[in-house]
């Protein structure tokens, strides 16, 4: 597998909710109805009226915020395409909740050694791949190399213009994510989060933090200046003043 | 002899209800360790950073800025006129510092963690500059501070190696501080969705900056006035004057530059239509930057040392105000989830304060901060008597701290 990604055909889900359980199964939490992301969900189907279901999962972003802002590097893009989470090395500053512009993070609240929660794209199961799109028995969710799944869902959307609205989700928001979403309406319709940034946030940041080493460099030497210019004259006031003082006598 | 030793404690007015604050504390902190944040917080998935980020360690470590400012100015500019108000603001710094410390060692989800960023770098994240910046100030602030105690233990080698490196500790305080003032200001950059376009700005970093700086000069007017009512010291109106008068230009440069900006980013519109969101952006500028700058510009009025006092209150409750509105304000208005911290939440971060000021009330009174003042006469002439009588004479003639007498 080069690069795995998720494709998301919302006019192929039918509500079954076997992604939901398998997810559910395979990351070892009690079987419950999943109504939104909390610390036991990382998948949940949102009913959208007339027989269409959106699902929604962490975006596994090319350029995570997540990944970016995390200051332990707890959270990180894997090459394989995950981005996992390591709860050994999180320290709890909930940054990464903060920074995701699709929500998906959360938090066990509740607990006295709190990890972060979220889909990893079941990534301990290897090349076995996500359980949900193994589980799925319409093809809604399917799973395969990133650049093909791009290729297939253009394919769709192309050849069925009445089926689906032409543009993929997923493609420009945040920089691009590995989760992509195709379906009948615009993605406000399908309930899924408006991204407007198409550039990865976390340049955003960048353009601040690239200046640190500017800002140690020239101020070191403007304040290491100034300590020598203003202590000089100082001791010229000082010696001026002795030199008076003495010529007094 | 406990007896004594306990009344030369005396706190005054305010023990009472600081030891209650403090009892509170501790069984807040039982709780939240035992059964999560979520048992003591209002924090939520939509809303994980609350009260204990947005003032613990916003305002904290800003109002702390009066430390690398008055050290420079004394130290690196040579304006020696200010020496006397160097060890205060030093104190109050490091204080600070401990505080966010403490602060995050309750809003951490795991704080046993906090020292993994020296091992586990991620150079990208501004929470991994933060931290770094934080623990390396800590430890310079706790060395410009060792001075005090060095003295005060008669530790004279160990002065005379810390004194002759004090340039080049100043000179690291002053970068560390430039860079983690902003950086916290940066730590938005990141949410350019999740913040009400009044407050988000590619220029946060620089306006955390400007307006730590005069929250770091207003804190060290207050609280100087503070200890004179404190400790009967002289206080010197025309050092609080000319440093207001720095005020004034710090104020109106960060006015400038928040004004350009919103203008340049055509965010003033949202002011319309007029909500609290909008309210809460008209109150932190007025009482914070406008109001202050216009009294502060005039002669006649900063005569007053307590006139000075009152409006660079003003400033640092306008910062206060600021540090709220980018983490909580403009989060609420931006993404539509509400937050208002819990009453735990606010006990934690009163008690902190409150502790903050019992140590610093209890250092002003054991240790020499202000060298000229009545603890540094005290100590004299107890030394002097000593020498009279031959033998050790027990300190408990410290005076008592009472806030609001005299």
């Amino acid at each position: 597998m080069a690069h795995r990604a998720i494709l998301v055909d919302v006019t192929k889900c039918i509500g079954c909710g076997s992604c939901v359980e398998a997810c559910q199964k395979a990351n070892e939490q009690p079987a419950h109805e999943a109504r939104g992301f909390d610390d036991q969900t990382y998948t949940f189907l949102m009913d959208r009226g007339n027989d269409t279901y959106v699902r929604r999962l962490c975006m596994h972003c090319e350029n995570p915020s997540c990944a970016s802002v995390c200051p332990v590097g707890a959270l990180k893009k894997t090459a394989e395409g995950p981005v996992t989470y390591d709860a050994d090395k999180c320290m709890g500053c909930r940054y990464c909740m903060m920074a995701c512009p699709f929500g998906v993070p959360t938090y066990e609240w509740h607990s006295s050694t709190p990890r972060v929660r979220k889909c990893q794209m079941c990534a301990h199961r290897g090349a076995a791949g996500p359980a949900c799109a193994a589980a799925c028995p319409t093809g809604a969710t399917s799973t395969g190399d990133r650049d093909a799944l791009i290729a297939e869902a253009k394919k769709r959307v192309a050849g069925d213009p009445k089926t689906y609205h032409q543009r993929i989700y997923g493609l420009a928001e945040a920089g691009g994510t590995d989760v992509i979403f195709i379906g009948p309406k615009d993605s406000e319709a399908l309930g899924l989060p408006r991204v407007k940034s198409e550039t990865p946030l976390p340049e955003l940041t960048w353009q601040a933090l690239k200046h640190i080493p500017d800002v140690v460099l020239f101020g070191g030497v403007f304040l290491g200046g100034m300590f020598w210019l203003t202590k000089r004259k100082e001791e010229v006031a000082r010696a001026e003043r002795e030199g008076k003082g003495e010529s007094h006598d | 002899m406990i007896k004594r030793a306990l009344s030369s404690l005396r706190l005054g007015f305010w023990s009472v209800p600081s030891a209650v604050l403090v009892a509170m504390l501790a069984g807040i902190a039982y709780l939240r360790f035992t059964r999560g944040l979520g048992a003591v917080t209002h924090l939520s998935d939509s809303f994980p950073w609350g009260l204990w980020i947005g003032f613990d360690v916003l305002c904290g470590v800003g109002l702390a800025a009066g430390g690398f400012a008055v050290t420079a100015t004394v130290h690196i500019f040579h304006l020696k006129d200010f020496k006397p108000i160097v060890r205060p603001t030093v104190l109050t710094a490091f204080l600070g510092y401990l505080l966010v410390v403490v602060g995050l060692i309750f809003d951490l989800g795991k704080p046993w963690n906090i020292w993994h960023p020296i091992i586990m770098w991620n150079p990208h994240s501004v929470m991994f500059e933060v931290g770094w910046c934080v623990m390396l100030y800590t430890t310079v602030l706790s060395l410009e501070f060792s001075p005090i105690v060095l003295e005060r233990f008669k530790l004279n080698r160990l002065l005379k190696v810390v004194k002759s490196v004090t340039p080049v500790l100043v000179i690291l305080g002053v970068i560390l501080s430039t860079l983690h003032q902003s950086s916290l200001g940066s730590l938005f950059l990141i949410l350019p969705e999740k913040v009400h376009p009044l407050w988000y700005s590619p220029l946060e970093p620089v306006f955390f900056f400007v307006s730590a700086l005069a929250a770091g000069i207003a804190m060290t007017v207050v609280e100087s006035w503070f200890s004179r009512r404190a400790f009967g010291k002289p206080i010197e109106t025309h050092l609080l004057s000319r440093l207001s008068r720095v005020s004034v230009i710090v104020l109106a440069l960060y006015l400038a530059i928040r004004v350009r900006d919103l203008l340049g980013r055509d965010a003033l519109s949202t002011l319309f239509p007029f909500t609290p969101t909008s309210a809460m952006f008209l109150l932190e500028i007025g009482i914070g930057v406008v109001i202050p700058m216009v009294l502060l510009a005039s002669e006649r009025f900063r005569a007053s040392a307590r006139r000075l006092a009152v409006t660079q209150g003003m400033v640092v409750i306008g910062f206060i105000l600021n540090r709220l509105n980018v983490s909580v304000t403009a989060v609420e208005a931006a993404t539509g989830h509400s937050y208002l911290p819990s009453v735990p939440e606010f006990l934690v971060s009163m008690g902190l304060v409150a502790v903050g000021m019992w140590i610093f009330v209890l250092a002003c009174r054991f240790l020499p901060v202000f060298p000229e003042g009545p603890v540094a006469e005290l100590e004299k002439r107890r030394a002097a008597r000593e020498a009279e009588a031959g033998h050790p004479i027990h300190v408990a003639a410290a005076p008592g701290f009472d806030l609001f007498g005299k």
